[in-house]
């Protein structure tokens, strides 16, 4: 418990988020470790955690019918995973898949859910933070679709 | 002839004593090259004797025209400036630079060999004094030095010929390039044709012209006649066909490249690049590689280039500069901004050539004028490539 | 032997040493200089001029080790008529070399600091130059970071090198494509998203970025937002070069010759100018 109140209370995501919240948020932490190809979630699964990626590389992989699993992403070390859990109806777009040996805080989003509108500060605050995480995956995402290292000779 | 004049002198010439001067000229290995007409302008070319030139008739230029008018005299150089410019000879349109071969190892270069051209200017304006002061810096004082550049301008004699009066489209009293011709002539002439007199007063600028003017009839000028030159002057000064105003220049044009005024620019200019090929100081090259059919020969060729052109600006993926705006932002802010930060001068002179030959009549000075009106109005920020993301 | 041309647009007449294909649409030419020909001493960051007969004649940024004496080692894309043909060259075959041209990654004035590369697709052609010359005097600069982002696994240049890297202690190399492919067990994603997590002291750090400019726009907007000072971030840019002696007016980049001034320019001088379009 010790170990994840320093983790989430020093995490740059929660800056600036109040002591008890932090609190609040330990609460709901627990510790997790994926072995090399282990599933985080898969495409689908009701989005009940989300995830503080403390050591490794997650890929977020779509299945493609004769390409096979294909990865659109990784998140890495320090790297915050997962923002279904906020938005209706929930449901993981991807699957998220352990590259190697990966050590990760798990989040009980289900809980949070509930927390967060029984106190719609906690929710704002959460909200803003998770707001920036889908800015960066989405210019990350237009970026990668502009294909600017593409050669058009 | 009396003793040698020195540097500093003024003399009188008759006008029948020119050919003299030219005789002169071509004694001592010179190509003289000066005002002729021909095709309905008067362009630059060789020129074998004084009869060439374009005695009696003048231009009448305008935005987007030029043409040929008769005189009431019969003075020689009594026009302002035609299409072509000095540039043509001294930064030729097509310049070979090397040729190579096969060879066991690889390819060896032969390089151009030959004398180099030695050419006399006969007729040149104050304005082109500068257009030629200003290519002597992009070409002789950078890190690189254009050593074929260098071998005509080092061989060239320039006979300077002072405006008695000003072009329709002309501004080099507001680029301060004229309209007196004060220096980097070996020699500087007056024409003076009136009903009882027709002569050149001659203004002795370097030891190559105090040579030359040796083997030319001459007399002492007299106080009259030495107020030749600023007389003609300060007739061409009074009646400049534009002005163009170059306070603060620089920064007006870096600092503006939002305003509207480029987008209605861009909607006239059809990037014909006429501009750039009349401008006397505009350089712009390409490198063309070429090769003969069997491939054991291959030449590397100079060749005058615009930035007007759409591939100008090509690196692989695209055209930098894809629009015409952007094409004519460049060309007018080069010329007159960026040029100074390159360069440390202007690059325009005042001599209205790119009105005068643009067939949509777009006016620099007209341009300037605009953006200066309208200082940083500029579109909404829509234009900036940091806008936040949408 | 020929002697070194006093003409800048006259090529020396170089050997292939080696050629090795390095992706799909690209490939390194190691050259070498004619015996008593001066050698080519370069600065990271600079690039040649490469003619082959009867073709065409292109820049190339110099990928190889300044430290290094001998063949100096250029990487090239595949993009035209010039690139494919030089593609074709075999060990023995003679190319044309003006050069070096050019400004050069601040690698000597960065000592003392932590050193931030950015690299994207053929961008770390240039900047691997720049590493070279880091590693050669490691002891002079505290952390070092390489960051390179590629299009796909297949895109992937100096494998080997990057490995090799990878397992020093004293180098950190983040690698990612934009693009997995099966087997791939790397990072996806754009090379922008290291920076925010890259281990350095942002007040004495010295970042090199290179490759398309609107990934070193936004590279340099993640640098910026670490707190690296503006005149410690460092670009290349690439603009159409012809005779690379500022002469022939075309790699203009606002009141800039890129082959003169640049390729590689402190942020400070571009900034302005890449909030342009079309300039």
């Amino acid at each position: 418990m010790e170990t994840l109140e320093r983790v989430l209370g020093e995490h740059p995501f929660f800056e600036g988020l109040e002591a008890p919240y932090v609190q609040l948020l330990v609460g709901c932490a627990t510790n997790v470790r994926f072995e090399r190809g282990a599933l985080l979630f898969r495409e689908g699964d009701e989005a009940n955690q989300f995830y503080i990626i403390r050591r490794g590389t997650v890929a977020l992989t779509v299945f493609v019918p004769q390409r096979g699993p294909v990865t659109v992403g990784t998140v890495g070390d320090g790297e915050i995973l997962g923002w279904t859990w906020l938005i209706p109806p929930y449901h993981w777009h991807f699957t998220a898949r352990a590259e190697g040996l990966t050590r990760a805080i798990a989040l009980d989003a289900k809980c949070l859910r509930t927390k967060c509108e029984e106190d719609r500060v906690l929710g704002y605050e959460l909200l803003k933070r998770f707001a920036h995480i889908l800015e960066q995956r989405l210019h990350a995402t237009r970026l990668q679709l502009l294909d600017l290292y593409g050669s058009r000779a | 002839m009396g003793s040698t004049p020195h540097v500093g002198d003024a003399v009188v010439v008759e006008c029948g004593d020119l050919r003299l001067l030219m005789e002169a000229l071509r004694a001592r290995g010179f190509l003289v090259v000066g005002p002729t007409i021909r095709d309905g302008a008067i362009v630059y070319d060789e020129l074998a004797s004084p009869a060439q030139l374009p005695a009696g008739f003048t231009d009448v230029q305008e935005g987007g025209g030029y043409r040929l008018a008769k005189r009431t005299d019969d003075a020689l150089f009594g026009y302002a400036v035609g299409p072509h410019s000095w540039k043509r000879y001294l930064h030729p349109p097509a310049r070979r630079l090397w040729r190579a071969r096969r060879a066991a190892g690889g390819f060896e270069v032969l390089p151009e060999g030959g004398e180099p051209q030695r050419y006399a200017f006969l007729g040149v304006r104050a304005c082109e004094l500068h257009a030629i002061a200003i290519q002597d810096k992009v070409f002789l004082q950078g890190q690189y030095v254009d050593p074929h550049y260098r071998s005509r301008r080092e061989n060239v004699f320039l006979v300077a010929v002072n405006c008695g009066q000003a072009g329709g489209t002309c501004f080099c009293a507001s680029m301060g390039t004229g309209p007196r011709a004060t220096q980097g002539f070996d020699l500087g002439m007056t024409e003076v044709a009136e009903r009882s007199r027709h002569h050149f007063l001659v203004e002795v600028g370097s030891p190559a012209g105090a040579e030359v003017l040796r083997e030319v009839p001459q007399r002492e000028a007299g106080a009259e006649e030495r107020g030749a030159a600023d007389r003609a002057a300060a007739a061409a000064a009074a009646r400049m066909g534009r002005t163009l105003d170059t306070r603060d220049i620089r920064d007006l044009l870096q600092g503006n490249p939002d305003h509207r005024r480029w987008d209605e620019v861009a909607d006239r200019c059809l990037t014909c690049g006429n501009c750039t090929m009349v401008c006397p100081t505009c350089f712009c090259t390409t490198v063309e590689d070429v090769t003969d059919l069997t491939g054991e020969q291959a030449e590397r060729w100079r060749r005058w280039d615009s930035c007007f052109t759409l591939a100008f600006s090509y690196i692989h993926g695209g055209n930098i500069r894809a629009t015409a705006k952007a094409r004519y932002r460049q060309w007018m802010t080069h010329k007159l901004s960026t040029w100074i930060d390159q360069f440390g001068t202007s690059g325009c002179v005042g001599c209205g050539r790119c009105i005068t030959w643009c067939p949509v009549a777009i006016d620099i000075t007209e341009e300037v004028q605009a953006i200066r009106a309208g200082d940083r109005a500029a579109p909404p920020s829509a234009q900036r490539a940091d806008h936040g993301d949408a | 032997m020929p002697p070194v041309p006093a003409d800048p647009m006259v090529p020396r007449s170089c050997r292939v040493e080696r050629a090795r294909r390095e992706t799909a649409d690209t490939f390194t030419l190691a050259l070498e200089a004619p015996p008593g020909d001066g050698g080519f001493a370069f600065a990271p960051g600079q690039f040649n001029m490469l003619w082959v007969f009867g073709v065409g004649e292109v820049p190339v940024s110099i990928s190889g080790d300044p430290t290094e004496p001998g063949a100096v080692v250029h990487t090239v894309r595949m993009v035209g008529a010039v690139t494919r043909a030089m593609g074709q060259l075999a060990r023995g075959d003679v190319v044309g070399v003006r050069g070096p041209f050019g400004s050069h990654w601040p690698v000597e004035a960065a000592a003392g600091n932590d050193v931030l590369i950015v690299a994207g697709g053929i961008g770390l052609a240039p900047l691997r130059a720049a590493v070279y010359q880091l590693l050669a005097s490691r002891e002079r600069y505290g952390k070092i970071a390489l960051l390179y982002g590629a299009r796909t696994p297949a895109d992937i240049l100096y494998r080997r090198e990057l490995r090799r890297w990878r397992a020093r202690s004293d180098l950190e190399v983040a690698v990612t494509v934009d693009r997995g492919m099966g087997g791939w067990r790397g990072n996806v994603g754009v090379v922008t998203a290291f920076i925010p997590r890259v281990s350095l002291d942002p007040s004495n750090t010295v970042a090199m970025v290179c490759g398309p400019e609107v990934m070193m726009r936004y590279a340099v907007r993640e640098i910026l937002r670490r707190g690296v000072a503006a005149h410690r971030i460092h670009l290349s840019m690439e603009r159409n070069m012809q005779c690379a002696i500022g002469l022939c007016g075309h790699c203009q980049y606002g009141p800039t010759f890129v082959c003169r001034e640049g390729p590689v320019f402190g942020y400070p001088r571009v900034e302005d100018l890449m909030a342009l379009w079309e300039i």
